[in-house]
This record gives structure tokens, sequence and C-alpha cells, in this order.
């Protein structure tokens, strides 16, 4: 369906990415796009390892394989997997917010604001020298940096509160003020990790409002579980469970895919019995089983200075871990017993379905996984890449 | 505060048997905790043999004070501190607070009156009253002043509070002048008042100053940055021994290696800073404690540069820009240029107003780079740095500018004490040097100047006060030295202080913007930091 898309339609393209912890594969070999101007929603159960790609695209880990294009407006592309973690949101305008809620809580509303703005005021005060006369320049960028620090105080209803501490804030105000305090860094692509989590239901309405209204300039990709929020705002979805795309398309496609429904619901307990007895063990388990790569932890960053990951963030995500025990992949026991049913003669045509999460990526990392159309164009974007695109990462 | 007994005797017991019974645990404590420390004794006797004092006497004078102290507690203290919470029934207010009853107009007419009679009398006090009552007389004069000074600011502290920084410098701007002009008048000659002015100008007002100029550069790394530092001391080292070596080597004027020297201090606060920039916390602190080690112990070990621990003397003093000078022999001698009489106090004046101006320059600097955002960074480094990291910015460099900026500031401070000294050792610069500044910064409030300020006037202030109490020695003996037991209080201060207020003096942080008024954040709100 992508295929008459050009290259900038897109303003996030993620090929092949994997991430694995020690042997824990994280993600496994996945490729998604973000169109720009949408609502892009990555949703999947507790411990599909959303958050992980989270960190990827933002630079807080670097992926073991795969690459991540950014196409900014102005036609510059930067592959943000090869730039170190402070530049993605600095020069390739990623902004995002955090799972649990990450406010400098001892500094005002403004203040919080204020620091989203660094990059710019920095060089409007001459790095600091031109600012510590008071030079006029800084003045005036000053209070053009307060007047947008207001606008976005006024779109998340919380002017009101501006000088107050924002430790001070109910939850639900301090997932707005996050969410504002990314939109002040200027960013193109915004990444919201679970941002109605918490949210009772008129705060949520409020948020889907302000997500309608940011989407006009700003495109998202987005982090949730509430459904009602998804579907009524996002204009894709992608579906990870294991660390895999088990689907991925509009919200109503979505919603009924049996594959989805398998993974949130589960299938009933005999239906696993007769398809892994219909399939023959081995072969599921074989299929799920990448085998654990200890040479391939959580790569070190680009930049010299910039520690390992594992020293930068903190691993809340121990629900992001991937176990792929027998026969856990509730989508893949759907494909498993689809393909039970339907290819019983042909057991060999059963990769070419739809089932790119039952496929050890290694094995498939040069075929496109999704067998749809646009797996050649893909694929020769992907070369083509770094030797016509911006150069990422460091100068 | 209240010792756990069982309800059904609580509600039986009144304050006073309570009160009682506490007491005998309490001293019973003391004589389990106590008969070993102060109750023996080891000593030498004439033929160099280990032998042990009994001291029955001392010990059961320490159990008898504890218990009392616990009885009267117990017993007194604890219901009229309850009592101040009660409202009064017929009015509903709360009883007048401890404050207002301690400082009663009558009593500090009370106190001016001893204090005038007894500085009346000051020349006549040994013969009236012997030399023992004479001390007590002139300890109570000294207290008699302390408390008409602190009821004049409790009556005026709203104002003080409103205006507080303005007050601040003024009165450290006067206090060299109201201090000659006062013992000027007290001895009756202008000579008289310099000569005597060299102990508070010297001891205390530039001593005090030189740790306010410390803390606050301290205040920086920690207080903003939340960069825990314990080895602070090694830029105050860097600046004093670059002083002291270019200055006798080189013969170079103070007025260039004071700029010289705050680039060094940053250069090694660079320089501390790649290594650490991954560390937090505890492991943070723990390198710099040995940072400040390394350059004491190279400070010690390299004798061709440093002089070892002989250390470096004859360091030149600091000129007037080069107009006039302070030494007595130079043609364009201060006295000579402005016929006035020789006196070493001049010097000591110039070098107050000299570290005054120093501090009001790392203040200024301090208050400037907070609004800019080079300090806004700072201080989201301190309260979430993986925050800072998904806004843009750059956390290296953000460390390393706080520590460059903080360890220039130290090194400011390093060569100011130099030409202050005449002569530096390593002694000088010792890891309790840091311990000190460092609990300044806490007692004070960190992020806060002017807690911060307070906190250096009283443990600095309070430590050189202990100097003072010269009559102790009738009391306690001849080899009895009050200031050896100078950190003893330093830890008891800070272990009140702590207790009253967790977060300082000062808790509360200003805001650097604000969009329609600007309102204090609690203490409870912001970080510590953690590395």
């Amino acid at each position: 369906m992508n295929v008459q898309a050009s290259q900038s339609d897109f303003i996030l393209q993620v090929e092949h990415l994997s991430m694995k912890f020690g042997g824990l594969v994280a993600i496994g070999d996945l490729s998604f796009q973000a169109r720009r101007g949408e609502i892009t929603a990555l949703i999947g159960p507790n411990g599909a390892g959303k958050t992980t790609v989270f960190n990827c695209i933002t630079g807080f880990y670097k992926p073991t394989e795969g690459m991540i294009t950014l196409n900014k407006r102005d036609g510059s592309t930067y592959l943000l997997e090869r730039l170190p973690n402070h530049e993605i949101p600095a020069r390739a305008n990623v902004a995002r917010t955090f799972q649990n809620i990450r406010l400098f809580s001892g500094m005002t509303l403004l203040e919080n604001l204020l620091v989203a703005q660094h990059n710019k005021l920095m060089k409007a005060s001459g790095y600091t020298f031109l600012g510590l006369f008071g030079f006029p320049s800084y003045r005036q960028a000053s209070a053009e940096s307060i007047e947008l620090a207001r606008h976005w105080l006024e779109k998340a209803d919380l002017v009101d509160r501006a000088d107050d501490p924002a430790g001070d804030l109910p939850y639900g105000a301090q997932r707005r003020l996050e969410i504002a305090r990314a939109m002040c860094t200027g960013p193109e692509l915004l990444c919201l990790d679970e941002p109605a989590a918490g949210l009772n239901p008129r705060e949520s309405a409020a948020l889907n409002e302000l997500l309608m209204d940011i989407k006009n300039s700003t495109s998202i990709l987005l982090i949730e579980h509430d459904m009602s929020v998804v579907m009524q705002i996002s204009d894709h979805v992608v579906v990870l469970e294991y660390g895999r795309k088990i689907s991925d398309g509009n919200p109503q496609s979505v919603r009924t895919d049996p594959r989805v429904i398998a993974a949130y619901l589960g299938v009933d307990d005999e239906e696993v019995e007769t398809v892994l007895t219909e399939v023959g063990d081995e072969d599921v388990i074989e299929q799920l089983d990448t085998g654990p790569d200890s040479a391939h932890g959580p790569g070190n960053s680009a930049s010299m200075m910039a520690g390992p990951v594992s020293d930068t963030v903190e691993h809340a995500d121990e629900g992001e871990r991937v176990t792929v025990s027998k026969g856990a992949s509730k989508a893949a026991q759907v494909d498993a017993r689809a393909a039970s049913v339907a290819s019983k003669p042909a057991p060999a045509a059963k990769p070419a379905a739809k089932s790119s999460t039952a496929k050890a990526p290694k094995r498939t990392a040069a075929k496109a996984p999704a067998a749809k159309a646009d797996s050649t164009s893909k694929g020769k974007q992907a070369a083509a890449k770094p030797a016509s695109g911006k150069r990422g990462g460091r100068k | 505060m209240a010792v756990t007994v069982s309800p059904m005797r609580d509600v039986v017991a009144t304050p006073v048997q309570r009160a009682f019974r506490e007491a005998l645990y309490a001293g019973a404590i003391a004589l389990g905790l106590f008969v070993l420390f102060i109750g023996l004794r080891t000593d030498q006797n004439i033929s160099n043999e280990l032998i042990l004092v009994q001291r029955w006497g001392l010990l059961a004078l320490v159990v008898i004070l504890t218990a009392a102290g616990r009885f009267l507690y117990v017993a007194y203290a604890q219901p009229f501190l309850a009592s101040l919470k009660v409202t009064d029934v017929a009015t509903g207010l709360l009883p007048e607070s401890l404050a207002t009853r301690f400082f009663r107009l009558s009593y500090l007419f009370a106190a001016i009156v001893i204090a005038v009679v007894l500085l009346v009398l000051a020349g006549s006090l040994d013969e009236l009253l012997g030399p023992d009552l004479a001390g007590y007389a002139r300890f109570l004069r000294a207290l008699a002043i302390i408390y008409a000074v602190a009821s004049v600011m409790f009556y005026f502290r709203s104002f003080i509070h409103a205006h507080f920084s303005a007050l601040g410098v003024s009165a450290l701007a006067l206090y060299p002048v109201i201090v000659v002009l006062t013992l000027a008048l007290y001895t009756g000659s202008v000579a008289g008042g310099f000569q005597g002015s060299l102990k508070w100008v010297d001891n205390f007002g530039i001593q005090i100053l030189i740790y306010v100029m410390l803390a606050w550069g301290l205040n920086i790394v920690i207080g903003l940055a939340g960069l825990l530092d314990l080895g602070y001391v090694a830029f105050y080292a860097v600046g004093a021994y670059a002083y002291a070596l270019l200055g006798t080597h080189f013969g170079l004027s103070f007025w260039i290696l004071l700029p010289a020297a705050g680039c060094m201090a940053a250069f090694w606060g660079v320089m501390l800073g790649f290594p650490v920039l991954r560390l937090r916390g505890d492991y943070l602190a723990i390198v710099t404690l040995a940072f400040g080690e390394i350059i004491r112990l190279v400070l010690i070990n390299w004798r061709e540069v440093t002089n070892g621990s002989a250390g470096v003397s004859g360091i030149p003093k600091v000129s007037f820009f080069g107009l006039m000078s302070f030494n007595v022999s130079d043609p364009n001698y201060i006295g000579k240029v402005l016929n006035i009489a020789t006196s070493s106090a001049y010097y000591k004046i110039f070098l107050y107003y000299l570290i005054l101006l120093l501090c009001l320059l790392t203040a200024f600097v301090t208050i400037r780079l907070r609004r800019l955002p080079v300090g806004r960074a700072w201080e989201a480094l301190r309260e979430d740095e993986i925050a800072c990291r998904s806004l843009g910015i750059n956390t290296t460099t953000t460390k390393l500018t706080a520590f460059a900026t903080g360890a220039m500031f130290g090194g400011f401070a390093g060569s100011f004490f130099a030409a202050r000294q005449g002569f530096v050792s390593p002694e000088s610069f010792v890891f309790l040097e840091s311990a000190i500044v460092l609990a300044i910064v806490v007692l004070g409030g960190m992020g806060s100047l002017g807690g911060i300020a307070v906190a250096a006037l009283v443990m600095i202030g309070g430590t050189e006060a202990l100097r003072e109490l010269d009559f102790l020695k009738r009391v306690f003996g001849p080899d009895f030295t009050p200031e050896l037991y100078r950190m003893l209080l330093f830890g008891m201060a800070m272990v009140i202080v702590m207790l009253w207020k967790p977060r300082g003096f000062v808790g509360s942080r200003e805001p650097t913007a604000f969009l329609k008024e600007q309102k204090a954040v609690s203490g409870s709100f912001t970080k510590e930091g953690h590395g």
C-alpha cells in the first residue's frame, strides 16, 4: 500500500531493527514507517518491546542491528542510530516523553519549558559569554522563549500554575507538562510513551484534544495501552508482541486482526494443544528460538563520552525483556494453526505467509520480513541511504 | 522525643514521676557508656610505667548531669513545648512563641545597661573584681552585646528579610571602618584603632570571607549541578601554588596571576571532570576525594618545584594596582604616598576589601549564570539527567562547565589565600578543608547564596570566637584550650541545624524566571542530585 509513497512522505523509517540484551531478544527484525503529519501508535502487550523501540529511536539504546532513518521537512536525512544521544533532539528534532514521568520537579513549570529551549538560548547567549555581560540579543531571545513557553502552557491548560514547582502538579497535569516541554524543543517527531497512563477519562479526553492539536504541526509516535486513545486518534497502528511486529495497518484493520486479538486475549488452551501437536512442537520452537547471542550486548554509544547504555537508562523496563518460552507468542500460535490448516500439504509455503513473527531474523534478514509489495523498494532505499542521504552521526 | 513506655503506666504517671524514672534510665545508660571512657584513664607515672588513674568524681558528675538534664527535659521542657502548640480557649490564639518570650523589650534594656556599665568599667574590672570574676564579667558583657544585637535583629526581622542582600553587602563594606572607628574611640588614638583592628579584620573578616568565597564556588558544583565534590580543596591548592610559584620565581604581579590561577584551576577542574563524567553519587564523591589527596601528595613529593612540606615562602604582597605598595621599604609605600603613619593594618584592610570584591564577583556570576541557559541546565541536571538528554542538552559539556566554573572560583580564592599568608604549604590543603567547605554549603542550604554566607559566618566566626574564651582556662585548668573543641562544636551545631532545618538555613529555591509572580520553590521538591 505504500509503494507509491515517496521517501519524504515518511518521517521515520525503521528497518530491520534488532535489540538484544545478552541472549534476550527485546526486538527482533522490526520494520515499520511513520508518515509525516500522522499519529502512529505502537501497541502491544506488556513486555512487547515498545519502550525499547523508543529508546532505540531516541538514542538511549544503540540498536544491535538495523537502521532508523529520520527525514526532516527540509529534506535532510538523519540516521538516528548513529547520532549521539543528546543530538537526536538537538539536530534531528525528535522529542520524547517518558513512561515514568521525568520532570524537573524542583523547577517551576516555566523553567521546565525554558530548559527545553536550551540549545536555542545557548546560541543566543553567545555560549554564555555574551549573556554574562547582559548583551541585548540574549534578552530578546529570552523574552521570545518565555513567549513560546507561555504558548505551550496555554495549550496544555497550565498557564495558571506557571510559577509553581512542577513536582507540585497533579499526575495528569504532569503528563501534559511533559508533552509541552517536549514540544518546546521544536520537534518534527514527537515520541510519547504511554501519555494516557494513569489518567481519568476526562483527562484522557483533554489529552486527545492536545494531541490532535499538536498533530497539525508535528508527527507523533505513540505508545499506548488505552485503546480508546489509540482507536480515536491514531491514523496508523503497529502491533508488537515479543519484540516482533504482528500487525500493521489502520486502527480498524488492526482491531479485527485475529493475531492481535490472540496476542491480547490469548488463545484457548485446547487450541494451543491441538496446534502444537498438529504442527509438531519442535518446529514452532525452532522458529522462535533465535539463539542467545552474547557478542551483541547493548551496543556502545557512538559518542566516546557517553557511557554504555546500561549506565545511562535505569532498567525500568524489566518487563520489556523477552523470554521466549515454548509457544509463548500467541500470535505465532494463531499463525501456526492457520498454516497447519491451510498449508498442510505444503509446509514450505508457510514462511511466505504474513508471519513475520515466527521467523528467525538471522535467516531472513536479507529478505524484507513483511513480504508485501513494498519490500523491494524498501530494500533499495536501505542500500542507497548511506550514500545519498545526509550523513548522520558525528560531524 | 517521648520515650516509649507501656500506655497503662503512662496514663498513671505524672510528668514528674515519668521524668524521675527516665532520669534514672538516662543515668544508668550514661554510667554504662562512660565508666571506661571517663572513669578510668591510662597514664604514665614517674618511672614510665603505665598506670590507671581513677576519676570516679568526674564520672559521678557526668552521670548526675545527664540524669538531671533528662529530668528537667521530661518534667518541664516537654510539657512547655507541648503547651506552645495548644491554642488558648478564650482567644483561639496560639500562646506567645518562644522567640517573643526570649526577646522582651525589658530584657533588651537590661542587656544594654549591663553592656554599657561593663564597657565603662572595662579598664578597672581587674582591680574591682579580681582576675577570676573579671573574666566572667567580660564573658557576660559579650553575651549582653550579642543578646542586644540579636534582639534588634529580631525586632526588625521583616525589614532585614526584605533587604537581606543590600544590608549584608553594606554591613560588610562598612565593617573595617566601624571596627577601626570603635577601637580608635575605645583606645583614644587612631594608631591604636588601626592596631586593634588587625584581629577583627584579619582573623574574623578575611577568614570568614575566604570561606564564603570557597563555599559559593563549591555551591556551583554541588548546589546547582548536584555533583558531590569532596576534593574541592585541590582547586584551592592549585590556585594558591599557581600564585606562590609564579609570583616568587617570575615576579609576576597578583593582578596578572589572579586570572591565571583561576584558569589553571578551571583547567584542572576539566581534568578531574573528564574521568568522572560517568560516575554518580557515592562513586563520584570517592573519586573527587582521591583527586584532592593526589594533588596534596604531588605538592608534598614534587620537591624540586614545590619545595615539599617546607612550603613556599616569601610570596610577594599584593600591590594597589602597582600605584601603592604595602612593603615599608618600597618608595611607593602607602604610608609615604598618603603621608600617614606606618601600620600593618592597611594591608589587612586592603585585603579585606579585595576578598570582599572577589566574593561579590562570585555572587554576581552565580546569580547571572543561574538565569542563563547554562545555569538552568545545571539545575536541570541536578533534577534529572536523563530528561536533560532527551531535551538535547549535552550533559558532558554541562558537567564540565560546572566543574570548571566552580574550580575557577576555588583558584581565585587560593591565589588570594597565598597572597594573604605570604606562605603556602601542603598542610593548608588537607581533606578537612574540603569537609568544612562542604559542611558550610550543606548547612547554608544548597544553592542559596545568603544561607551559605550566614553558615560561613556562624561556623568560621564561631570557631574563631572560641579563641576568645580564655577565661574558661580558669574553670577547667590552664591546659584547657577551647579552640581544640571547635570541631566538636562544629559537629554538634551541624547535627542541631540538620534536625531543625534538614535543608539548611535556606531550604527553598528562587526560580530563575517567572510569568506572573516569583514564588520560592519549597525544598521538598528540589532534588540534591546524585552525581
